[in-house]
């Protein structure tokens, strides 16, 4: 199984440098995690491997290779000819991500058929679907998105993106719509799958504690560019940047644990100076 | 000590087609004055229904909601004014529950302006330096600001007629984690500041454990555990509650990932089940669930409404 | 009432910082062909308008027989009609005859209509069933005939033509309001609106309507045209504005027998002033309803 390798990665949108200098590994069957706030960048950096920007975005620097082959320059931005076939992008807003008048099954179905699936595609379907955990499979085939639970909805939406076989799957804010419970539930999910396909995965989240549970490796990304990053260990254990310290310390129990670094200042806006009040 | 304010019985349903949909069923809840309470709960518990319930945008269907010991349940929005200086919300997402075309003064002194009060613009200013916003930021209007800055605007609007309590509905769901922080501690400072009562409705449980001292889980509009936050949550007693806590992803919580106790998927099922309603995802469910569960004090004020709370085996 | 038009993308903030309302009103004009094709349009009929009143070349209800149907020349720019009167001073009265029809149709029509669909909206019930029933039958006859029908039967006075246009397009605005209200209400800021003790009056007269008029004020703008339309169409018929009144559908009827015989310019030139101002009209609405979808993103 091949590897994503982002490098140097830059990204305009009209003038304005968005993403600069983004380097980022994804080694096959590991789970890289990146993180950053909204507005960060992380996820124009995940559209840009898959050569979907959005209207005037432009890579305009840099490179993303998969398993050695270059698959997007500043050149060659828009390109179709990788989706489906190596990499694989599942979104935040599973309801939004299928389409209300398809049954859940002839989408599965579609995405089977435009990949030249051999064997009965409506079998595959009812395995993909079960691979997802999703209980009796043949009839949640012939359900309509309304008729399911968001939890039940992100299951399809990543039954779809296995269905490809990708080498890569970037998962965007997978779990944030979701209840916790749910969240832990496909977050498990996608180990499975991982750790069965040997696939490597991009988790992207705002959500420090997600990343840090899941992913070996950790990207920190604050205004376009990479702050910190290194191994789950190191960047939870000994933050260097400002921001990924506040990140951290948001983890923590209170009364903070020993291990943790010290408090240090903050870099997100108007941080409220007065002392904590007994809660 | 009386209770400030108080739900007994409380019950909403929705009708939704042929189905009704028992959003709240049967809540009793005090507040003391000056106390913090978190309500957590998943999508489907209920607790943003109880939230408005208990402000009175909404009418129960049954039950009854007090507040300094008079009954509010039935009144109309008229005479519920002088309710409404006390008891304030907070909305989940600024940037709808905040007209989007006004500018942040008018939003902020809209409810001095109702109720007549003299020394607006002082008051504002106060409340705005109170909430930790410069004054330049009066004449934009709230799409131009952060999600922190919104949520600000909107606790300054809720304080500015000096409430008694604060309901607040998710009030970091549309901030970002690195502002997260710091608006707890302004709500926190604002509580001790002002003497304020405080219920905080949330589905992040490091919000409520920020922030309240006391915390209640609901489940499918009714209560599954009650008690001091610590113990809710580092010692959890309703099988419900034990899953949640488990779920939330912690940096100490890698390893245990692999043992840590499974709820069956919902099904979309909306029929309530009689007895316990989790019973039916729950993975250590009895045949006795299928009777209203007992309420069990694990400890005195810890109370959970689970067969087996308090018991000695219990997953790791 | 302030529409709020929305404040540009950031990009254009360095361009008006820099040369303040002027620039804005460039760059504006630039973004927005449709303001500077219907504001031109709109700025020549009210010029022309008002001199065709205070001003006009010649007197458009003088009679001159000796002068009768000259064509365009010199003197007569436009020429004259079958009784000497000056061509393009009847067109430059008529057409401010019409525009302030127009406008006062809108204004009413709109001032009724989101007022009723408003209260129809906000308040529901039993009163948003009736209105909704007789808005259904208003709106089963074509607003042409709706027009044409109230015409004939309160008389033909301006005032009448005005009510009888007004009638026709009042459900139209009111169905629009209510709908955009049956949304608005149910937005957070209305619950927080309440949550501070606003009263329903405040409450759907400082935030609800304010949030839903947008698509109402579009249509009301297209609608100065169409008014234009309809009552120069049914002065056209005999059943509006009545001659000697230059309002220009008097003067298209007017003129309409002479055509055949080649005295083209009594009826043609009243037409295309009432084909510019109705133009003007749908690009002012057009970009109103760009300001509108700018400001909903």
């Amino acid at each position: 199984m091949p590897g994503l390798d982002i490098d140097g990665l830059g990204i305009s949108i009209g003038n304005r440098n968005v993403v600069r200098t983004v380097d980022l590994r994804v080694k096959p069957g590991t789970c890289a995690g990146l993180v950053g706030q909204s507005g960060s960048g992380k996820s124009l950096t995940a559209l840009a491997s898959l050569g979907l920007l959005p209207g005037a975005a432009r890579v305009i620097a840099g490179r993303v290779l998969l398993g050695g082959r270059e698959i997007v320059t500043p050149d060659r931005d828009r390109t179709a000819e990788v989706r489906g076939s190596g990499i694989a992008m599942i979104f935040q807003s599973p309801r939004t991500a299928l389409n209300p008048v398809l049954r859940v099954g002839h989408q599965v179905g579609r995405v089977l058929r435009r990949n030249g699936q051999h064997g009965d595609p409506r079998r595959r379907c009812i395995e993909l679907l079960a691979a997802v955990g999703l209980f009796e499979p043949d009839k949640v085939a012939r359900l309509y998105p309304h008729e399911l639970s968001g939890g039940m909805c992100q299951r399809v939406v990543i039954a779809m993106g296995i269905a490809s076989e990708p080498q890569i799957l970037i998962a965007d804010e997978p779990t944030t719509a979701l209840d916790v419970t749910v969240q832990a539930d496909i977050l498990d999910l996608l180990d499975d799958v991982r750790s069965r396909t040997g696939m490597g995965m991009l988790l992207i989240s705002h959500d420090l504690g997600v990343v840090a549970e899941r992913c070996e490796s950790i990207s920190v990304m604050w205004q376009g560019t990479i702050v910190e990053a290194g191994t789950n260990a190191t960047v939870i254990g000994s933050p260097r940047h400002p921001f990924t310290a506040e990140l951290v310390r948001g983890l923590a129990h209170l009364p903070e644990t020993g291990g943790l670094p010290a408090q240090s200042s903050s870099a997100g806006p108007a941080d409220d100076p007065a002392p904590e009040a007994g809660g | 000590m009386r209770p400030l304010i108080e739900v007994r019985g409380l019950r909403k349903d929705y009708r939704r087609g042929g189905d009704v949909l028992h959003a709240v069923d049967g809540i009793d809840l005090a507040v003391m004055a000056g106390e913090s309470v978190g309500v957590i709960g998943e999508s489907g518990s209920g607790k943003s229904t109880l939230a408005r319930l208990i402000t009175r945008l909404e009418r129960p269907t049954s039950g009854g909601v007090f507040f300094q010991d008079t009954d509010v349940t039935g009144l109309s929005d008229r005479a519920l004014r002088w309710f409404r200086r006390e008891v304030q919300p907070v909305f989940q997402d600024p940037l709808t529950a905040l007209n989007p075309r006004w500018t942040v003064r008018r939003l902020i002194a809209e409810p001095l302006k109702i109720y007549g009060e003299r020394g607006a613009e002082r008051r504002v200013d106060e409340v705005l330096r109170d909430v930790g916003l410069t004054k330049e930021l009066m004449t934009r209007r709230p799409r131009d600001l952060s999600g922190g800055e919104r949520q600000r605007v909107a606790i300054a609007r809720a304080i500015v007629l000096r409430p008694s309590v604060l309901v607040l509905d998710e009030p970091t769901a549309s901030v970002d984690m690195s502002a997260r922080r710091a608006l707890l501690t302004l709500l926190k400072r604002l509580q001790s500041e002002h003497g304020l009562t405080c219920l905080y409705i949330s589905h992040d449980i490091r919000t409520i454990e920020e922030t309240c001292s006391r915390t209640i889980v609901m489940y499918r509009g009714r209560l599954a555990e009650e008690g001091p936050t610590t113990a809710v949550l580092d010692s959890p007693s309703h099988v419900y509650t034990q899953i949640l806590m488990s779920s939330i992803p912690r940096i100490d919580n890698a390893t245990a990932q692999q043992d840590r106790p499974r709820a069956r998927p919902a099904s979309g099922q909306q029929q309530p089940d009689p007895g316990c309603l989790f019973a039916r995802r729950c993975p250590r469910a009895l045949p006795e669930c299928a009777a209203d569960p007992p309420v069990v004090e694990v400890t005195p004020g810890h109370h959970a409404a689970c067969v087996l709370a308090g018991r000695a085996s219990r997953p790791q | 009432m302030d529409l709020g038009l929305s404040p540009g993308p950031q990009d254009d903030a360095a361009v008006a910082d820099a040369t303040g309302r002027s620039a804005r009103l460039r760059g504006e004009l630039r973004r927005h062909p449709s303001l500077l094709v219907g504001g031109a349009l709109a700025t020549v009929a009210v010029i022309v308008a008002i001199t065709g009143h205070i001003a006009p070349p010649d007197n458009p209800l003088a009679l001159n027989p000796g002068h009768a149907l000259a064509p365009p020349g010199p003197e007569h720019w436009f020429g004259t009609d079958q009784f000497g009167r000056d061509v393009f001073s009847r067109v430059l009265y008529g057409l401010g005859i019409d525009m302030v029809i127009g406008l006062i149709v809108a204004t009413l029509a709109f001032a009724v209509g989101s007022m009723a669909g408003l209260i129809s909206g906000y308040l529901g019930g039993w009163i948003d069933d009736i209105v909704m029933r007789v808005v259904d039958i208003v709106m089963s006859f074509p607003s042409f005939l709706l027009a044409l029908t109230i015409a004939v039967v309160i008389g033909n006075t301006v005032r009448n033509v005005i009510i009888a246009v007004t009638v026709a397009y009042v459900p139209y605005i009111l169905r629009l309001t209510r709908s955009s209200v049956l949304t608005a209400r149910s937005a957070d800021y209305v619950l927080g609106a309440r949550a501070v003790g606003a009263s329903r009056s405040r409450v759907m007269t400082l935030h609800v309507l304010p949030n839903a008029a947008g698509p109402s004020v579009v249509q009301a703008t297209l609608m100065a045209g169409w008014a234009i339309l309809d009552v120069s169409g049914l002065s056209f018929l005999g059943v509006g504005i009545q001659p000697p009144s230059p309002e220009l559908g008097v003067q298209v009827a007017q003129g309409a027998p002479y055509i055949t015989s080649g005295q083209w310019w009594i009826s043609v030139f009243p037409g295309v002033a009432i084909i510019l101002a109705v133009l003007a009209f749908n690009f002012l609405g057009d970009y109103a309803d760009d300001k509108l979808r700018g400001q909903g993103s």
